[in-house]
């Protein structure tokens, strides 16, 4: 009951958005759906956005990811470049040791770019920078266990625009607690 | 061609997550096509409207879905209707001498008649205006829900003895759509005619969606989502929206690419270290094989046509620029590109002598062209972020995302750079089209 609440809600949706500024009369020809795709990892995924300090169980001093140094998880990087601004030391130094101390703590560095040039080359170039990121944090003691990193290339904008300034805020590294 | 059917339970708890795989859904908005650039000197031809099966065809115009395939080619000028004298429906029936003297080279004239079990016969004749002989003539059969493939197979075989050159207005585009920002973001591939019309869209997702491409029998897509947050590659059979993840390894998941016997994936895998490199993937057998070992960023792989080589994009030597290897030795690795310290993701020609690539000229990134036995490089687009070119399966026409102002849209250029157009949607964003190839 509960799936077909959601599925109704789904299907409105498609249908909203299938009647755009101008609506068109398409034969009815969608449903037969069989999609064979992992379920169990499908719903096992997302978990993006829960972090919060519960049970994460910072060590001796160390206060949780909700701690007011630990708000900064945002590294930005020059055109083309994979190389972590200085201005970043203290940044990489309070999450390694938030992360060191807590050894079940686990985090997930997402690499962006900005939009230029090719897509897939820009996975490649988001991927560079977050393991620039990824070697900072166990070069100060975080085990490579407790990260996972993913290029978004310049698939996920944080700000949207074609001008310089654009650009500077979308050639990122975020830092995502996982737990 | 696919019925309404109650979804199944995994379909809506795939859709709770916000990722839908479909067969057909209509899209939100067709594409409208405009031809920005033609040819100096079109070939005036003079398309006759159909005689018609009443109300067998369903008062569908195939003579003017042919002339607007065939003047957006951009090869062609058609005679407007209001000028037409008569209407003939035969050869027998064209006066070569009238249709000259208005100013015409070919006619084509033609009808559609309703045959034995609800059939339609869709028969078309080519008629030189000049010696009043009929060129050529050809019997397409249809039904009232795909006579506008017909009509689009009507204008390849007139294209086709016209210019010598196979037509490929019967063939599909795949692309991707987006709307809204920020964590509203709505990704869709989307499969479309390619006059744009008829758009399906095959999968939603909240997550990106990129790097679609077709599998050469033309039935599958490969693809890379992120809807579980992190790039996983999918194929996915276009007709019944069946899929199979076939890559989600930790690191890297992306730039698929079919071989051409369809036995085979090369993707690019960068595991837990993130180095970028490029591997087969056997999809019987799920086995791996490395083909890149390289610590620079190796990826955007793509088969020449003979299956023996593949083109790929590489920073080896500082900034990204295209090489091939020899996929029976993989270690036997030539640099193809030199030009302006940025030249990425290559696309091989349908008769593998030419790739298409993204280009950096000054600040801007356009679509360039490189003869492989010459190495001559032309620059075909004028965007300033023009990306993914794509091969019509004639080989005639490259498709490519540029944009126009704020919104991202398709747009193509004939290999010779003389006729352009421009695809648009009513709303969104539009990138990462990909041409069918031509049928088996």
């Amino acid at each position: 009951m509960r799936d077909s609440v959601i599925w109704v809600a789904v299907i409105g949706a498609v249908l909203l958005t299938g009647c755009g500024p101008k609506p068109r009369p398409v034969p009815a020809s969608s449903g037969g759906t069989t999609v064979t795709s992992d379920q169990s990892k499908a719903l096992g995924a997302d978990a993006s956005n829960a972090f919060g300090a519960a049970g994460a169980g910072g060590g001796a001093g160390v206060a949780g990811p909700n701690s007011p140094q630990l708000q900064n998880r945002t590294l930005y990087f020059d055109f083309d470049s994979s190389e972590i601004r200085s201005e970043y030391n203290a940044l990489i130094t309070a999450h390694a040791r938030y992360l060191a101390s807590s050894p079940t703590t686990r985090v997930r560095l997402e690499g962006n770019t900005d939009e230029r040039g090719s897509r897939e080359y820009n996975i490649g170039l988001g991927e560079r920078r977050a393991q620039a990121v990824r070697r900072a944090l166990m070069l100060q003691g975080v085990s490579e266990t407790q990260i996972t990193t993913v290029s978004y290339g310049e698939e996920r904008p944080a700000v949207t625009g074609h001008t310089e300034e654009a650009w500077s805020h979308n050639r990122r590294v975020e830092i995502v607690y996982l737990n | 061609m696919t019925k309404t059917r109650p979804l199944s339970r995994t379909a809506a708890l795939l859709a709770a997550l916000g990722v839908l795989a479909v067969p057909a859904m209509p899209a939100r908005a067709e594409l409208q096509v405009n031809v920005t650039q033609g040819v100096t000197d079109p070939i005036p031809i003079a398309i006759v409207p159909f005689a018609r099966a009443v109300p067998a065809d369903g008062g569908f115009d195939v003579a003017a879905v042919v002339q607007h395939d065939l003047e957006s080619s951009g090869r062609f000028r058609a005679m407007q209707r209001r000028d037409m004298l008569t209407a003939p429906t035969r050869a027998a029936e064209v006066q070569g001498a009238d249709w000259k003297a208005a100013g015409n080279d070919y006619v084509l004239v033609g009808r559609v008649t309703s045959s034995n079990a609800g059939e339609l016969d869709l028969d078309c004749d080519l008629v030189n205006a000049l010696t009043g002989q009929r060129i050529g003539g050809k019997r397409f059969v249809a039904n009232s829900t795909n006579l506008r493939n017909a009509a689009h197979q009507v204008s390849d075989f007139v294209y086709e003895q016209i210019l010598g050159v196979r037509g490929a207005f019967a063939t599909r585009i795949a692309y991707v759509s987006v709307h809204g920002q920020g964590s509203a973001q709505q990704f869709a591939l989307i499969v479309a005619d390619s006059d744009g019309e008829s758009p399906r869209v095959i999968l939603e997702s909240t997550q990106p969606i990129m790097s679609p491409a077709w599998s050469t029998d033309d039935q599958w897509l490969a693809y890379v989502s992120f809807e579980n947050r992190v790039s996983a590659v999918y194929i996915q059979r276009v007709r019944t929206g069946e899929r199979r993840l076939v890559s989600a390894r930790a690191g890297v998941n992306g730039a698929p690419a079919f071989s051409p016997d369809g036995t085979r994936l090369a993707l690019t895998l960068s595991g837990t270290a993130g180095n970028l490199d490029i591997w087969l993937l056997d999809l019987a057998t799920q086995a791996l094989t490395r083909l890149t070992d390289d610590p620079a960023v190796d990826t955007e792989p793509a088969w020449s046509p003979d299956g023996k080589s593949i083109y790929f994009t590489s920073d080896r030597a500082g900034g990204p620029q295209i090489y091939r290897l020899d996929v029976a030795n993989p270690k036997h690795v030539q640099r193809i590109s030199f030009g302006s310290g940025y030249d990425a993701r290559p696309r091989v020609s349908p008769d593998g002598s030419k790739i298409a690539f993204v280009t950096r000229e000054g600040s801007n990134y356009r679509i360039g062209v490189q003869d492989l036995a010459s190495g001559t490089v032309s620059v075909l687009s004028r965007g300033s972020l023009d990306e993914s070119p794509s091969f019509a399966p004639n080989g005639v026409t490259i498709i490519y995302a540029g944009r126009d102002g704020e919104i991202g849209t398709l747009q193509t250029v004939s290999v010779d750079g003389q006729v352009t157009q421009r695809l648009t949607s009513s709303q969104g964003e539009l990138r990462e089209p990909v041409w069918e190839p031509f049928p088996p």
